[in-house]
Formats: structure tokens, C-alpha cells, sequence
């Protein structure tokens, strides 16, 4: 079980002075925020926001000063993703850039490819979103069909991409395509790759799917012979399921896996203070909460230390789902909906039908679980 | 305080029980034996005054230093009141009174002490009085938890042999919260002993032709297990590292977080473990019962849930401003 340590650390050295920060900036944008936007939290998209925030050199934290980063230490960037999601803030038109394509780009980038994108994906110019499900496609994600074929000048992009977040909105995606049949014998992760697709593309057809609430949050993405530059390709060739996977740590393991609904937690605690019945079930979210975020932050700094906790981040997803999913019930047992305040209800209202995503979303709980059993050493 | 020697020490505590305190051990403890071997190898490490100070002779490590060394103890099913001597110790210790050598515990005035029968000197704490008595001035009705560990009542019949007083930063309630905190660290290891029973039972118990660990619904379970072995571990280590930085008053808050997690990881568990042992799991002879019935046990000691989501509900109500300022203030450095 060595694959589940957890090592905890203290905050970096001014903490306190960057929280007071962020929450200086949050107040005077939050007036804008409906209950609404605050529950949507990180799958809020809103460009001006975004365009501010990275004015104030708070995306891309960690990335050389070359490139528009802030050099930044990583337990600094989670000081201010916990701000902006305990606030409810609508992060989504930099969330993905910030928590994964740009520092992908980073990593395995060409010079070129950091010098396009990153500053721009700082700026708040350059969406991102991520191009894996397809419709035949979902937990088997090596299974997936869209293909990318060398050409003359590049490549040549056909398949689909669904359940795509913001795919209408983004300017990129980063697709996880076949670009070779996996060699005989071999399995189906080898032969994918990375590529950067610009999603105003000829032959890129992006048609919004209508959700359970109403909006129009996820997309399919048609690709018909859309012709992608040489350097569309990122990192290795053949080498895209590893990079992709490797990308998980960071996209499983932060605030947002148990931070998402925070603002429905406290306009509960605010309607409920004065109510002593409702104490221990409060108290018992509290804990729950308390223990997540010491998970969370100790991933953190195993992830600046450079470590891979892989695994930890499934834990601490699956974790933060039941946690999260579990919240809106919680408060209606305490107050009925019909009696809560208006925010608060409208909050409730809205995470009691999208919250079934969370344990979809970045993988599914029974994927999750499987990584952990399988790190038990039980298949 | 290094990690290296909480990891040691940890490792002693392993090599140690293992030795002397195998199941065949927990079950004649259980039956009123106290194992001597047992205790002789552990007061061995020097263990007992490892959160007293230098300057009054002990080893000066921190609650955090002794998360590795009293999860070990859980793993063991501590059958012997080795958790209890180290947070004794460090009572006396803070209330300037030597600890004595031999088998020690404390309790709150009022409360049953647990091995009460077994000690050498007993540790009574009534608000922030501490008061040092050995085993002669007592008189014990005996009585035990559902772990079968020795949880007795005394009556007081002499006079103490040193009294002293809690410094504030132990607050009113010392005697809960240190033994919340010894027994959510004492619990994680619990989990992760009955955790590694289960996954080796599920790898080894064959059905349908195969493995029963290779069926996804019974993975999946053992996966809820795992990730609720971490929180309980992650939980005691964050409570621990407040009480050495702010004192075990200003840390009642993330112990409580830490023992409601460990609370509810001994419920949700023990119940997987139960499931997937199935009928073995529920035999005399199979070791799995001595750590779930102390899970069980231990869930109660130094405040339930119950007890502690209370506390913690009325404390973030009373907070003023947002949960989230409350929360984070928690990370601050102490005044100076």
C-alpha cells in the first residue's frame, strides 16, 4: 500500500497575505454571481472574469515568467483555486487551461507551442477543453476511434468528441486520437497521441447538447477531415495514453474534486447558526470537509515535490464525489426546501440535478475505485 | 522533529508486536491475561516518555512524531496501554510531574480507566488538575469495553503522589481530547489491520473458480475500505500537527474532525470487512474480530461522533464571518 501515502505539510510562507488577496478581488466581482453562477463554481464560464484574473497573474502561477507565469509555488496556486471555489467563482474559461493543457504544454511542448499558447492561455485569450469521451468511447477511453493521419503538411483529424465541457466556447482541445493501429499483439494504449485542434477549424462541427437543467454546458465535436498543422502534435508520438494519464494526479486530486458546492455548505451554516438542533449534522459535514482538504493539500505538495500520486487523486476524488453528492441532502434535512432561503435554495435546487456528474466527470467512481483496487493488489 | 525517527520508531513497534503479540496473545489478553513479553519488548524502544520533554528526560518528540508509532500500535491491536503510557506521560509532564516507570495510564476523573487493574501508576486528570496515584491508593471495579480491553472504575483510597496543573494551552477538557487523538491515530492502524486481513482473504477465498477479490463488486468495496483508511490516517496526522503547533485546547477542533472521520471509517469498514470474510470473519478464531471490536470500542473513547460533531457544529455556528474564513484561519501560524 506504499502507493497511498499521504505526507502533510504547512502552507507556504504568505498564505494568509494571498488569501486576503483573492478575497479582496472576489469582492468586488461577486455582485455579479446569482446563486446559480456560485453552484456552478468551476463549470461557470465567463471570459471577462477569466481576463481578470489573469491580469492579477493568477493563471498559469507556476509557469516561467517567459512564458507569462508567475513562477509561483504550487501551494500558491492552491491558495487561490480554493479562494475562487469557495467563492463559487466562474473559473471555467481558464480552469482547464490552467489545471492541465498548459501545463502540458510546459512539459512536453515544443519551445514554438509554449510561446503560442501559454501566454495566451494566461491572458484568458485561449480557451481549452479536453477532447477524450466519444460516443462509443467512455470508461474503455482506449477504445476510441478518432483518428489523426499523417499527410502531406500534417495531419488529417476525423472522428467525434462528446460530453466535451465547454466545447462551443473554447478556442482549443486537446485530442486524445489513434494516429497508428496498435501493433500486432501489443495492446490498444499504444499508437495514441496528443493533439492541439483548433476548434474554429474547417471541418470542425460542434453541436451543443442540451442538459437536465436546461443549458447547453456539453457538446459532440464532429471532425471531418480537418486538416491540423505539423505541430499539432504534442509531445510523442504514440506516447499519448501515458501522457494523458499522467496528466490525472493533477486533474483529480485538487480543490475542485470537494470544493464544487461549497457555497450551498455556507449560506446552510448562515441560515442554520442560530439553530442548536442542527449542529452535529453540520459539525459532521465540517469534519468531512476538514479531513478532504488535509488530503487534497498533501497531494499538493507531493505534486511540487514531484512526486506521482496517481492514485491518491482517485482516492481523494471518489472521496470528494460521496462527499459532495451527499451535501444538498444533508441540508434538506435540516431545512425544508420550500422554507430554505432563496440562495440557498437555488443552490440547492441546481447541485441536486448536476451532481450526479461528479462522480462522471474526470472518471467515473467505478474507475476510481478500480485504481485503488488494484493498487490493494486485488486483480 | 525529524521524520525519519517517528518512521523508525514505528518500525521498532512493528518488530516488536509482532513478536510478542500475535493472536494467540490478543486472545489471552482478552480473557484477563496481560502480556508481559509484549510489554517488556515495547517499554524496551524506550517508548513511554516519548512526548515528554528533553530537559525533563524524555524524548521531546510531538503528537505528529507519534501518529507512525501509535498507528503501529493499532495495526497490533495494542494489547498492551502502551498509547495510554505516552499520553500519560505527556500530562505529567506538562503538569511538571517525572513519570514514573512501569505500566501507566490516565483518564478523566469519573471516567473508567482503561488497564486500570494492570497499571503500576495511575494518572487521574479532573479539568486541568493532574494527580499522579500509584496503584495502592486504588480500588478498582472492574469492567470491560466490547474490545475486551480492561476499562475500570477506581475509588480512590489514598493520597496521591504528586498533583499538579495543566498549563491553558492543555485547556479544561485535556483528558478527551488527548485520548481522542491516541485513539484516531490507534484506529487508523486498526483499519489498516483489518484492511490487509480482508484483501488477503479476498485474493486468497475461492468462488465461481476464482478469487473473490477478482469480482468488481466486492473491489469496489475494499476500494471504499482503502479510502477511508487514508482519511482516518490523514485526519490524525492533520490533528496531531495543530496540537503540536497551537497545544491540544487550540487543536480540539481538527481533533474532533479527526475522530469523527476515524468514527465513521470504523462503522463503514468494519462492516466491509465483515461482509467480505463473510461467516470466517465472524469465528473466535479468525483474527479479524480482535481489531473490529475495537473499532468498534475505540469509536467511543475521548467522544463519539456524536459528541464531537456537536462540538464542531456549534463551533463553526458561532464562528463569525463565512465557514471558509473560519477554516482557513485554522492554518495560521500561532501567536507568538
Amino acid at each position: 500500500m506504499t502507493g497511498l501515502r499521504f505526507d502533510l505539510r504547512d502552507p507556504p510562507p504568505g498564505a494568509a497575505a494571498l488569501r486576503a488577496e483573492v478575497r479582496a478581488f472576489i469582492a468586488e466581482h461577486e455582485h455579479r454571481w446569482t446563486p446559480e453562477v456560485r453552484a456552478r463554481s468551476w463549470m461557470g464560464f465567463d471570459r471577462d472574469f477569466t481576463r481578470a484574473v489573469g491580469a492579477r497573474g493568477w493563471i498559469g502561477m507556476c509557469w516561467p515568467k517567459q512564458y507569462g507565469g508567475a513562477e509561483r509555488s504550487f501551494l500558491e496556486r492552491i491558495i487561490v483555486l480554493e479562494e475562487m471555489l469557495a467563492a463559487g467563482a466562474p473559473v471555467g474559461a481558464h480552469w482547464i487551461g490552467d489545471r492541465q493543457s498548459g501545463p502540458l504544454i510546459l512539459r512536453l511542448g515544443t519551445e514554438a507551442q509554449r510561446q503560442k499558447f501559454l501566454p495566451k492561455i494566461v491572458s484568458g485569450d485561449y480557451a481549452f477543453c479536453i477532447g477524450l469521451s466519444e460516443p462509443d468511447s467512455g470508461s474503455d477511453l482506449a477504445s476510441l476511434r478518432t483518428r489523426a493521419d499523417k499527410v502531406d503538411g500534417g495531419w488529417k483529424l476525423n472522428g467525434r468528441k462528446i460530453w466535451t465541457t465547454f466545447g462551443h466556447l473554447c478556442d482549443w482541445m486537446i485530442a486524445l486520437v489513434r494516429t497508428s493501429p496498435p501493433p500486432e499483439g501489443e495492446s490498444k494504449h499504444q499508437g495514441l497521441s496528443q493533439v492541439l485542434v483548433d476548434l474554429k477549424a474547417p471541418g470542425v462541427t460542434i453541436r451543443p447538447i442540451r442538459d437536465l437543467v436546461g443549458e447547453e454546458g456539453f457538446n459532440e465535436i464532429t471532425f471531418d477531415e480537418v486538416m491540423l498543422p505539423e505541430d499539432a502534435l504534442i509531445g510523442q508520438e504514440g506516447a499519448g495514453w501515458a501522457q494523458a494519464t499522467s496528466e490525472l494526479a493533477f486533474e483529480r486530486s485538487g480543490p475542485d474534486r470537494y470544493l464544487s458546492s461549497h457555497p450551498l455548505l455556507e449560506t446552510g451554516i448562515e441560515a442554520l447558526r442560530s439553530d442548536a438542533a442542527a449542529a452535529p449534522a453540520l459539525g459532521r459535514e465540517v469534519a468531512r470537509l476538514w479531513t478532504l482538504r488535509s488530503m487534497s493539500t498533501a497531494i499538493a505538495g507531493m505534486l511540487q515535490d514531484g512526486d506521482d500520486p496517481v492514485r491518491q487523486a482517485a482516492l481523494v476524488k471518489d472521496l470528494g464525489n460521496d462527499f459532495e453528492q451527499a451535501l444538498p441532502g444533508a441540508m434538506r434535512a435540516l431545512r425544508d426546501v420550500e422554507e430554505m432561503p432563496e440562495a440557498m435554495r437555488r443552490m440547492h435546487d441546481y447541485l441536486t440535478q448536476i451532481n450526479p456528474t461528479f462522480s462522471l466527470r474526470g472518471g467515473t467512481r467505478e474507475i476510481m475505485r478500480g485504481i485503488i483496487a488494484r493498487e490493494l493488489g486485488l486483480r | 522533529m525529524d521524520n525519519g525517527i517517528a518512521a523508525e520508531l514505528a518500525e521498532q513497534v512493528a518488530r516488536a508486536l509482532a513478536d510478542a503479540a500475535d493472536v494467540t496473545t490478543l486472545r489471552a489478553v482478552e480473557g484477563g491475561d496481560f502480556p508481559a513479553s509484549a510489554w517488556e519488548a515495547l517499554s524496551g524502544l524506550g517508548l513511554a516518555t516519548a512526548l515528554v520533554p528533553e530537559a525533563q528526560g524524555g524524548a521531546g518528540l510531538g503528537f505528529a512524531d507519534a501518529v507512525p508509532l501509535l498507528e503501529a500500535l493499532g495495526r497490533a491491536g495494542a494489547p498492551v496501554p502502551m498509547a495510554e503510557g505516552i499520553g500519560a506521560a505527556a500530562l505529567l509532564g506538562a503538569a511538571g510531574i517525572e513519570a514514573p516507570e512501569g505500566v501507566l495510564t490516565f483518564a478523566a476523573a469519573g471516567a473508567p480507566v482503561p488497564w486500570g487493574r494492570h497499571a503500576g501508576h495511575v494518572v487521574l486528570v479532573d479539568g486541568a488538575r493532574v494527580a499522579l496515584y500509584a496503584a495502592d491508593a486504588l480500588r478498582w471495579t472492574e469492567s470491560a469495553n466490547i474490545g475486551r480491553e480492561p476499562r475500570d472504575m477506581p475509588a480512590v483510597t489514598g493520597a496521591p503522589l504528586a498533583e499538579g496543573t495543566l498549563p491553558n494551552a492543555w485547556g479544561p477538557d485535556a483528558a478527551r481530547s488527548v485520548t481522542a487523538l491516541l485513539r484516531s491515530a490507534q484506529m487508523a492502524g486498526a483499519l489498516q489491520a483489518a484492511l490487509a486481513l480482508a484483501v488477503e482473504h479476498a485474493n486468497t477465498r475461492k468462488q465461481f473458480g476464482r478469487p473473490i477479490g477478482r469480482f468488481q463488486a466486492v473491489q469496489q468495496q475494499l476500494a471504499v475500505f482503502a479510502a477511508e483508511t487514508s482519511a482516518a490516517s490523514v485526519a490524525a496526522a492533520a490533528a496531531a500537527r495543530a496540537a503540536d503547533a497551537r497545544g491540544i485546547a487550540d487543536a480540539a477542533f481538527e481533533i474532533g474532525c479527526a475522530k469523527v472521520t476515524a468514527g465513521e471509517a470504523a462503522a463503514r469498514c468494519a462492516a466491509i470487512a465483515h461482509q467480505v470474510l463473510a461467516a470466517m470473519g465472524i469465528t473466535e478464531e479468525h483474527a479479524l474480530h480482535h481489531f473490529t471490536r475495537r473499532l468498534w470500542s475505540w469509536r467511543e473513547e475521548g467522544g463519539s461522533e456524536r459528541f464531537w460533531t456537536a462540538r464542531i457544529g456549534a463551533t463553526v455556528q458561532a464562528a463569525p464571518g463565512p465557514l471558509w474564513s473560519f477554516l482557513t484561519s485554522r492554518d495560521q501560524e500561532p501567536a507568538a
